[in-house]
């Protein structure tokens, strides 16, 4: 089997640089890939196009790196709970694109299947869609859609092994597939790495092809954003 | 005049059985606490759930298991979690049934807003877009009247759009309105206590009201 494996995020992330295009998976702070976010942050490459649902809160996930201003750029559906981020949106020291929760998943799929574009009726009516070709199939309007670009996609999954075979847990899939699916080089870092073998391969999520580097994360905090509980 | 509980009560009523409905954030959530005990329905949550269950138990609380709204949930047995693509995939397939969400402003053809203030607020359409363009069915569950007083059932709407020609049916405060696909708001039911004179007060678009106007009957 072809190894992946490599040491840690340092070594995951270190050819990355200023102005790349990143992927960056997880709803919220749910399945983010925080070992990868921090090297990141330590590394402080700049100028950064980050393709994300969100944009982290103020002091966790990829709100660490917007107070470090590494961001250029945000491609997202919904940018609230992070008053750093608004604060650099209204002095306009960052450039947003919202785009609709569907398009940004389906531009992802886009690309890890090779296709060049999709139509979405998401938009439709609406400022999303100035700009864009529209075209009507069977008497309703869909918007043309691009697939994504992106030098890198960084995942996190649940488990993985050496061959960059991936499993993700309950909602933490969200983004993460699509997304590893996506870069045109894929780091994962997982909860359990594990060798060949030892994942069931009728359980996997994402089949290692699509992954160039994985690694078992450490000291995962997975914060949660709104804890609501019942009595 | 009904609360949010009460508009809640009352959209839970519009639920039949065998239905795969998404809730939005607000008011829609309190729907899934009155939904009769002799349906069968099964939610959706567009971050890649369906089966969603109730809130968890301080013991069960899993960062990995969240819903739309980011707050932690449970899954029922019979649940299933997917990606990103699929969720969106099977909302714009129309498997969903029914789609329950928030607005700041409806129109009289159908035209919905809820994403954005100009100036004010930028957080994004998260879901919504999507949602709205494919629903077989959208009801909006909103205040008729704004903070500052103004109606929020408009000729046109005023503020950037989610979607257009999409909501089927309102449900407020005040009272449950279809709209038209010819356009305007039909009146159907008042809220108890409440005057249909109250209603076209508080309803800056066009109102059609035919014959006697029934109270919203509660169990």
């Amino acid at each position: 089997m072809i190894n992946k494996k490599v040491a840690n995020a340092q070594e995951a992330i270190n050819d990355i640089k200023d102005g790349d295009t990143l992927m960056i998976g997880g709803f919220g702070l749910c399945g983010i890939p925080e070992n990868c976010i921090t090297a990141l942050v330590q590394k402080g490459v700049k100028n950064l196009t980050c393709i994300s649902n969100n944009a982290g809160v103020d002091d966790f996930g990829i709100g660490l790196m917007l107070h470090k201003k590494q961001v250029k750029k945000m491609i997202s559906s919904y940018v609230g709970e992070n008053a750093e981020f608004e604060r650099q949106l209204l002095s306009g020291e960052l450039d947003v694109e919202l785009i609709p929760q569907g398009t940004l998943a389906f531009r992802c799929m886009a690309a890890g299947y090779g296709m060049p574009a999709i139509y979405t009726p998401a938009g439709i009516g609406t400022e999303v869609a100035i700009g864009k070709e529209v075209r009507n199939f069977n008497g309703k309007d869909y918007l043309l859609e691009k697939a994504f670009d992106a030098n890198f996609a960084i995942v996190k999954a649940w488990k993985g092994d050496t061959a960059g075979n991936l499993i993700f847990k309950a909602t933490s899939r969200n983004f993460n597939t699509v997304m590893a699916m996506a870069g045109k080089i894929t780091i994962a870092e997982v909860e359990e790495l594990v060798e060949p073998g030892q994942l069931d391969p009728n359980q996997i999520h994402t089949p290692g092809v699509y992954v160039h580097r994985i690694f078992q994360g450490k000291d995962y905090e997975k914060r949660i954003e709104k804890k609501t509980t019942s009595v | 005049m009904l609360d949010k509980e009460g508009i809640a009560k009352r959209i839970a009523q519009e639920i039949q059985n065998n239905f795969y409905v998404n809730l939005g954030i607000g008011i829609p959530t309190l729907v899934a606490n009155y939904i009769p005990k002799d349906i069968q329905v099964c939610f959706q949550s567009e971050n890649g759930l369906l089966g969603m269950g109730p809130f968890p138990k301080e013991s069960e609380v899993d960062p990995d298991l969240i819903n739309a709204g980011k707050q932690t949930i449970t899954m029922l047995p019979g649940a299933a979690v997917f990606d990103s693509a699929m969720s969106f995939g099977m909302i714009h397939a129309q498997k969903i049934d029914l789609t329950i969400l928030g607005a700041m402003e409806v129109s009289e053809m159908g035209d919905i807003a809820n994403w954005k203030i100009p100036g004010k607020m930028v957080k994004g359409m998260g879901g919504a877009m999507d949602l709205v363009a494919s629903a077989k069915n959208i009801i909006v569950a909103m205040q008729h009247i704004n903070k500052a007083g103004e109606s929020k059932l408009l000729p046109t709407c005023s503020l950037p759009l989610t979607g257009i020609k999409c909501v089927k049916k309102i449900v407020t405060e005040l009272a449950v309105l279809s709209v038209l696909p010819e356009g305007g708001f039909k009146l159907l039911e008042r809220a108890p206590g409440v005057s249909v004179e109250t209603i076209k007060k508080a309803t800056l678009g066009k109102l059609i009201i035919e014959g006697e106007i029934p109270e919203m009957a509660f169990d």
